[in-house]
């Protein structure tokens, strides 16, 4: 069994993420350490890319912080065999495709099995392009993980019915970021996605708060929280740790009640 | 492919936008053959932007040079100053049938920002344009010549400030706002269906163009020659001659500083191919995909991509591209001013100059045609910067 299957096992998963590198690649080991600890079922690991256009401002400025303290795909891949050796947390890459496509798409997936990772999410590779990349995600054992946007309406069978490790539910319309209420109607999506999915599903963007925790991982297997964390990490710097596992322990323990 | 040039184009995009790309285009194939919308169209570009554009026989340039006859394709005539009228026009009309009551749009130099509030002021409807820090700085006039139409200008603070964070932001606001919005995209770019669209409505320069020398010499050109950021007014020129094998179709690239210096914005001479807002094209870009910041001193070439159609005709083989320099641009833009008593847009002026390269070396039988995209008001302030005289607007 996978470990991206495992990790929806035990009731509902906490899904975290931060900028690989930011802000420096051994502080995000460090980072993913307090995150795992505090009971991070699985770890999203963001690629900084130069336009990211489906990011808001946070997550932007991670992006930045990380690019110009050298991250490079290598480095990040080395993150992840680092991780490897001591956690069997599932990782997830969370990349833009320009980076994946320059790197090669058969020498990514191949390095990417190699050093552990589970899954790979892009933002701006939706359903109809996926052709390309999935046959090399499948020849390597990657999940190529689908997004489904509020947007989806009559798209969300198929992008479900052909999705790999867990669905993420898009809960808002635009770029990512944290947001003080969820406007649209994300019940109704996640229905039908799980009717759809054979695979579970986890919602993300724009969550931030122990009641948003709560009250979103009822409707779904589990929920992905970016934004937020990578703020921490902009505040504390790389002191960072102590105040990411006191956030996530809190967080975990809202989407488990 | 639907979408593709050869293995170029596609629509590379997050997943909120794809039901609205799908509507875009759905909407665009009907209406492209409305004859409601074409009357509607036409009738605009006709009394409100002043087509068709003039075709003028530049003879003391020609003269000047000794060579090819020398043609200039007026679309700086327009109405708002450049050929970007012709795409807003149908852009923001299609807005209009699709129910949308917003648009926006980036822009680099200002002439696709005014053109779109423009048009939004024509046709009532809300308009926000998102423009580089930098280039709002730069081309402050046309803020303020935006924001008098009715626009609000946001200006755009993430990455480089410039033309390509003006394009992210764009598309980020659109992400949020799908419902009543559409995104007026100012080039031959972005996901499908843009490229199309855009060089349909630009097409018209290429058809009048052809028609206008028809007439004038009784035979088609040797070369017709446009600058290249995006590609808009190329593609719009390039598209009718596709097919007419005999006509060299020539881009002009800005290749800044130098294309062997880290100042330029020369995507086919110094790009790769990549994936980024939206298409697969060539792309200026490191070694690890990580788009490049790129200069010119021209702001509406200051792009490190190329639409997708033009890297198909250059991969084929069908159209060069070539790189000019700021100074070569610049002499151009005195040149021809001087010359024609003509100001055109420090855009323009790299066709201007790769034509003055190569005219001498062609036949006086032949003729060649340049896009004079738009008018040079805009630049005077930062040619005279250039030239070391403190000017400012």
């Amino acid at each position: 069994m996978s470990r991206i299957k495992k990790a929806f096992l035990n009731g509902k998963a906490f899904i975290g993420f931060l900028t690989g590198g930011d802000p420096s690649i051994e502080k995000s080991l460090e980072f993913i350490g307090e995150m795992v600890h505090a009971g991070a079922d699985i770890v999203e690991i963001g690629i900084p890319f130069s336009d990211p256009i489906a990011e808001g401002p946070v997550i932007q400025r991670a992006n930045l912080r990380a690019l110009s303290a050298g991250a490079t795909l290598p480095r990040l891949f080395g993150l992840v065999e680092s991780v490897r050796k001591t956690s069997e947390v599932p990782l997830v890459f969370l990349t833009y495709l320009n980076p994946v496509f320059v790197y090669g798409y058969d020498a990514f997936f191949k390095e990417a099995s190699r050093v552990g990772l589970d899954g790979i999410i892009i933002p701006d590779l939706p359903y109809e392009e996926g052709g390309e990349v999935r046959p090399f995600a499948e020849k390597y054992g990657i999940d190529l993980i689908s997004l489904i946007a509020p947007t989806s309406d009559e798209r969300i069978g198929e992008i479900a019915k052909n999705a790999a490790g867990f669905v993420y539910a898009v809960s808002s319309m635009g770029v990512t970021g944290m947001r003080g209420e969820i406007a649209t109607d994300i019940g109704a999506m996640t229905k039908k996605v799980k009717a759809a999915a054979k695979i579970p599903t986890a919602i993300g963007f724009g969550i931030n708060t122990v009641e948003q925790a709560r009250s979103l991982s009822a409707l779904a297997d589990g929920v992905i929280v970016g934004s937020a964390i990578v703020k921490i990490i902009e505040e504390y710097g790389k002191d960072a740790g102590r105040e990411v596992y006191r956030y996530v322990l809190e967080m975990k323990k809202a989407v488990t009640e | 492919m639907k979408g593709r040039f050869g293995e170029f184009g596609g629509q590379y995009i997050p997943e909120t936008l794809m039901n609205e790309v799908k509507r875009l285009e759905e909407s665009y194939e009907f209406y492209k053959n409305d004859p409601s919308f074409a009357a509607e169209l036409n009738g605009l570009l006709k009394n409100y932007a002043g087509r068709p554009s003039l075709l003028y026989y530049a003879e003391k340039m020609t003269r000047n040079l000794g060579g090819a006859r020398i043609y200039l394709k007026r679309e700086d005539l327009n109405h708002t100053g450049s050929h970007k009228i012709n795409n807003v026009l149908g852009q923001t009309l299609l807005a209009k049938r699709m129910g949308k009551t917003r648009v926006i749009a980036e822009t680099g130099a200002g002439q696709h920002g005014v053109a779109t509030a423009t048009a939004a002021a024509l046709l009532g409807l809300e308009c926000e344009i998102f423009m580089g820090k930098e280039d709002t700085e730069r081309q402050a006039l046309n803020v303020y010549r935006m924001e008098l139409l009715g626009a609000k200008v946001n200006a755009v603070t993430s990455g480089t400030m410039t033309l390509k964070d003006a394009v992210n932001e764009t598309m980020r606001d659109w992400t949020g706002r799908v419902h009543d919005t559409l995104y007026v995209l100012g080039s031959v770019m972005g996901p499908h269906p843009f490229p199309t669209i855009v060089r349909d409505f630009q097409s018209v320069i290429g058809k009048e163009t052809r028609e206008q020398l028809l007439e004038k010499e009784g035979k088609l050109p040797y070369a017709v020659l446009a600058c290249v950021g995006g590609g808009s007014n190329a593609m719009g020129m390039f598209y009718r001659f596709i097919e007419d094998k005999s006509v060299k179709l020539i881009g002009c690239e800005a290749a800044g500083r130098g294309i062997d210096t880290p100042e330029n914005a020369a995507t086919i001479a110094n790009g790769s191919v990549g994936i980024f807002h939206g298409m697969k094209s060539y792309f200026c870009q490191n070694e690890e995909g990580q788009i490049a910041p790129v200069y010119s001193i021209s702001a509406g070439l200051d792009y490190p991509g190329i639409g997708p159609e033009h890297a198909y005709l250059y991969k084929s083989g069908r159209a060069e591209y070539v790189p000019v320099t700021d100074s070569e641009a610049v002499a151009a833009f005195e040149y021809l001013a001087r010359t024609e008593g003509i100001i055109c847009a420090i855009e323009s002026a790299h066709a201007v100059a790769h034509a003055m390269k190569i005219a001498k070396d062609i036949p006086n039988t032949e003729s060649i045609v340049i896009c004079l995209s738009g008018r040079g008001d805009k630049d005077v302030a930062a040619i005279a910067r250039y030239r070391g005289i403190k000017l400012y607007e």
